[in-house]
């Protein structure tokens, strides 16, 4: 039953972990070739499996894992799926009917412990509605604005037989979101961008959400506009990092010219973005002067944390269709002198060019790291993941994302361990693709045993781990905050990871000297199966531009000079 | 500031009220929400309240449409303006959360709280609280020859007065539904 709704739905992968409560689906799982199941070490590295498996290609991803632990070990993942709107679903096994609320061996109470961090959960209580009950879940995950689901199944409920609902003939008028935006709004916006002087479009996750025909209304409105366009982490690879209205991500550690740009504009077009605090920074001082128009999905969204003051709620593909046919149909007029003007302003902003450094020395510098794998590999067909810190930071300002699904990267809920996972997810569902995980070395080891699932399904995945023996973004925010106390952020017991690698079957790299860097890389890619890259790199550098909890988005820093007590008692609280 | 026509806070032609000149005072509304009857979905809206740091002043629910297995959620709640709004937008996304109305801006309403109120006391203080009893129109449902238990039904405010009259007679314990809301009119 579970099996065949899963092969209705049009799933061929799922990642997952037996236990006791699940055995019936793995049974069936046994007896069929249509899905392959990738075994994997931990329940947490299913669930981020399936979400990498679903942001690189739009697809519900699926994970199955057993009742209990193996339900309460999904929950970080489900939590990162709710925070950055990823469709998967999860199906957890569950002791018997009868059995429950007797404190059974390996039960929890599922549904309870993940109402929260679900968009919407089930406990199947009966074989004849399972299958509408999956077919609904499917449904609800990526309708809307996507999101977690989970369907809690009973053992019981997984042996007996019961009647089988097809998914079209499964009742999902249950959730109906709207998705068609408002006219009478986007006429305003078009009003708007025909007189704006200093325009920016702010784009975040939710035009990838979207799909790719998103992305491409996304490119013809820029193009058509001439206005500068910014993107969240979530947002990168929906207008391409070549072209030549990109400002580079805003935000906390964003470009200099995107925050700029931002704070002093006067027209905000925010699509499928939601004014994250770590967007906004102080939010008193945000954009002062600016109209703000917000484009999501979801109503919870708008007016939220920012007043918006044109509200479009709808599916950004759908809202950019209308968009862009009324915008054509007025002759496309945007105020083209002040706009030449703006963009004027915005190369010199460009000219302070935040992101340069010098390699010199015999230590890896990060950046060094980044632009030369960004130069090595940009011409792949190739996917990024990364784990959580500096190193992702990093990767989001030194490699460039000329497409949409290209980059995998746990940004609401900042989940140490997500990446090595999600990277096995992306390379399931682009055998042929170049994956490479960014990570640094304590994320890394928070999900190392996921080696165990690369090496066991030859999945080439390559981990890049850039190893300054530091929880770096800790230690940079301990030498800002905390007086330079350094209160355990660093290892003093790493693993040898070229060993660790050959201990799993798999290569592994050191590379500490910027001379041998790129033939490493080059070695790194050129070889047939899985990775571990451990790039010794400058164990104290700190990540720049920053903007400062409790800052507006003009007082960045942009560099090692005038970082002590740049944060005051206001800000230290904040994270 | 700049050329653009747009004035802020202009309002809006959504389907849904996104556009209000927030204030900053806090304000007290009753939501009514409509939701399928399946096991868990009050801990759906209460770890809603819970989890997001809203308040509940008053919370009732009963299942209203046995066939249809609707309930009722009627849940008075006070914040600014836009916590309000925040409010009814997250409850609206809760997947079986048919409708949600709010009762305080969508027009008039009737707002009926049922309460219990046992007095306990003799002589003149016994016969003041039956005096003042029927002047609410409460009905004694229970009586003892040292106590009574009152039975009152009107607004909160309505409660709360009378609440605080049974005080210094001897009012030992209270018991309140919670109100119950319907917007007036044939709608």
């Amino acid at each position: 039953m579970v099996v065949q709704a899963l092969k209705d739905q049009g799933v061929d992968t799922v990642f997952g972990y037996p236990g006791g409560a699940v055995l019936p689906i793995y049974d069936e799982i046994f007896q069929q070739n249509d899905i392959r199941h990738i075994l994997v070490r931990h329940e947490q590295g299913a669930v981020h499996a399936a979400e990498g498996y679903a942001r690189s290609t739009g697809k519900v991803g699926v994970a199955l894992v057993t009742s209990g632990p193996g339900a309460t070990n999904a929950v970080t993942g489900l939590t990162d799926a709710l925070l950055d709107s990823i469709p998967i679903l999860v199906l957890t096994g569950q002791v018997p009917t009868f059995m429950i609320g007797s404190d059974a061996f390996q039960e929890a109470d599922t549904v309870g412990i993940t109402r929260p961090c679900t968009k919407h959960n089930w406990l199947a209580k009966d074989t004849d509605t399972l299958a509408e009950t999956l077919h609904q879940a499917f449904h609800v995950a990526q309708s809307g604005r996507p999101g977690p689901v989970l369907v809690d199944i009973p053992k019981d409920v997984q042996f007996a037989n019961g009647n089988y609902t097809a998914p079209e003939k499964s009742d999902t008028t249950i959730y109906q979101p709207q998705t068609k935006g408002d006219i009478e709004a986007i006429n305003e916006l078009v009003e708007a961008i025909a007189t704006a002087e200093r325009p920016v479009f702010y784009t975040g996750g939710g035009v990838i959400n979207s799909g790719p025909q998103a992305s491409k209304l996304l490119r013809e409105l820029v193009e058509a506009t001439g206005f500068p366009i910014t993107s969240t982490l979530m947002g990168l690879g929906a207008y391409p990092a070549s072209g030549e209205n990109w400002l580079g991500m805003l935000g906390m550690h964003g470009l200099y010219e995107a925050n700029m740009a931002m704070h002093d504009c006067d027209l905000m077009i925010n699509i499928g973005a939601r004014f994250d605090d770590r967007i906004t920074g102080l939010i008193s001082a945000f954009s002062p002067g600016s109209i703000k128009a917000h484009v999501d999905i979801d109503p919870s969204s708008i007016n939220k944390v920012i007043k918006a003051d044109i509200p479009i709620v709808g599916d950004v593909a759908s809202v950019l269709t209308d968009l862009l046919k009324v915008f054509k149909a007025q002759g496309k007029r945007t105020n083209k002198g002040a706009v030449a003007k703006w963009q004027g302003q915005i190369a010199e902003w460009r000219k302070i060019n935040c992101l340069a450094f010098t390699q010199k020395g015999k230590t890896i510098r990060p950046q060094h790291a980044l632009a030369r794998l960004e130069a090595l590999t940009k011409e792949h067909d190739r996917y990024i993941t990364t784990e959580v810190g500096q190193h992702q930071m990093w990767a989001a300002q030194y490699l460039g994302f000329e497409d949409p699904n290209r980059w995998m990267t746990s940004g609401g809920l900042g989940t140490m361990g997500y990446g090595f996972p999600a990277s096995i997810g992306v390379q399931m569902a682009h055998p042929d693709s170049l994956v490479i995980n960014v990570a640094g070395e304590a994320s890394w080891l928070m999900n190392m045993q996921e080696m165990g699932t690369a090496v066991q399904f030859r999945l080439p995945v390559k981990q890049f781990i850039m190893n300054n023996e530091r929880l770096g973004m800790v230690r940079q925010w301990q030498e800002l905050l905390h007086g330079e106390r350094y209160s355990h952020s660093w290892s003093e017991a790493l693993p040898d990871f070229v060993k660790l690698a050959e201990a799993f079957g798999a290569k592994g790299i050191l590379c500490s000297d910027p001379d041998d860097l790129d033939d490493a890389i080059m070695e790194m890619i050129t070889h047939d199966g899985p990775v571990i890259f451990d790039c010794l790199i400058e164990k104290h550098e700190n990540c720049f531009p920053m903007i400062p909890s409790g800052k507006p988005h003009n007082e960045m820093l942009l560099g090692e000079a005038n970082t002590q007590g740049v944060i005051q008692a206001g800000g230290a609280v904040m994270v | 500031m700049s050329a653009l026509k747009i004035k802020k806070g202009s309002t809006s032609h959504s389907a849904y009220n996104l556009r209000p000149t927030f204030s900053d005072e806090p304000e007290t509304h009753t939501l009514a929400v409509l939701v399928d009857n399946e096991p868990g979905v009050l801990a759906r809206v209460i770890g809603l309240f819970a989890g997001r740091g809203y308040n509940i002043d008053s919370l009732t629910v009963a299942e209203v449409d046995h066939t249809g297995h609707t309930s009722r959620i009627t849940v008075v709640t006070t914040g600014t303006p836009q916590v309000i709004e925040q409010i009814k937008a997250q409850l609206g996304r809760i997947v079986p959360v048919h409708e949600v109305h709010d009762l305080t801006v969508d027009g008039a309403s009737v707002e009926r709280e049922l309460a219990l109120f046992k007095v306990a006391g003799s002589g003149e203080k016994r016969v003041e609280a039956l005096r003042l009893a029927d002047i609410f129109r409460a009905n004694a449902v229970d009586s003892t020859l040292e106590s009574f238990v009152f039975e009152l039904t009107g607004t909160p405010g309505k409660i709360d007065a009378f609440a605080d009259l049974m005080r210094p007679l001897g009012l030992v314990e209270v018991a309140r539904t919670g109100v119950a809301a319907l917007s007036r009119g044939a709608q």
